[in-house]
């Protein structure tokens, strides 16, 4: 087997910034899907236990070092910067090299999001610690605020350069109306 | 239009599909009689009043759900998953 070479799915595109939002690509490292089989629940938690991780409750992640588990479902996680242990109990599928995350980062991520995410993002309906599924304009997407002003965007690899494509156009929309003001 | 999702809480419109009745949950037999096939893909009640339909979660959690409606009042009385409803 030879030894590729691993290239993210936004590749090439540099930080961006305008005002004071920033797009910027994010390597999360290894992204598996947990989900659970009937019954499996206990078997699952105990091989998540050593992680100090737990199957999230619906629109949660949890941090716990390296290691993340975000809420992707009914009975379904993504556990992400680890290599997953073994999980009886649970069907586990690698997703690392599905998807493509994106971090919206800056005082004015928010107004940036807001434009074309159907979810109250504000901090008292939105807090650091909610992870939801969500559209971003028509993309199927997850979206969490992993700090009080980041939010990470997780889309599907495929649609990588569409979703910087939208959060750009929303920036720059921005950036021009601040522009305007006196 | 909004729908309060059992997992993801209260949503817009844009992030559901319309199905249809919920009646397509109870799908018969495939050697039920024609006439119970007939039934479950034909006919329909089309009360003024309380309907129940089906609805999925597309840009959502990709669940199911049961949406009690009034097509009167227009107001949405429940909302439940079917993965839920059927155990």
């Amino acid at each position: 087997m030879p030894e590729l070479i691993a290239k993210s799915a936004l590749d090439g595109h540099r930080a961006l910034t305008l005002g004071s939002v920033t797009l910027a690509e994010v390597n999360v490292g290894p992204i598996t899907s947990v989900a659970l089989l009937p019954g499996g629940e206990k078997a699952v938690a105990k091989a998540l236990k050593p992680l100090g991780l737990a199957m999230p409750d619906p629109n949660r992640f949890a941090v716990k070092g390296a290691a993340r588990i975000i809420w992707t479902g009914r009975d379904q996680a993504f556990l992400t910067g680890v290599q997953p242990p073994l999980l009886e109990g649970a069907a586990v599928t690698d997703q690392s090299d599905g998807w493509a995350v994106l971090s919206v980062s800056g005082p004015s991520a928010i107004d940036a999001l807001m434009r074309l995410v159907p979810v109250d993002l504000r901090a008292s309906a939105f807090p650091v610690g909610r992870a939801v599924r969500t559209p971003l304009n028509h993309m199927t997407a997850v979206l969490l605020r992993a700090e009080e002003y980041t939010f990470e965007l997780w889309v599907f690899r495929s649609m990588a350069r569409t979703a910087w494509h939208e959060i750009e156009a929303a920036m720059q929309a921005l950036a021009a109306r601040a522009a305007l003001k006196p | 239009m909004r729908l309060t999702c059992p997992l993801c809480g209260s949503r817009d419109r844009r992030e559901f599909h319309y199905y249809g009745a919920a009646d397509y949950l109870h799908r018969p037999a495939a050697e039920d009689a024609p006439d119970a096939w007939d039934i479950y893909l034909h006919l329909r009640d089309n009360p003024a009043g309380v309907v129940r339909d089906l609805w999925y979660h597309e840009l959502g959690c990709a669940q199911w759900l049961i949406v009690t409606r009034n097509t009167v009042t227009h107001e949405i009385s429940g909302v439940a998953l079917v993965a839920e409803s059927a155990k």
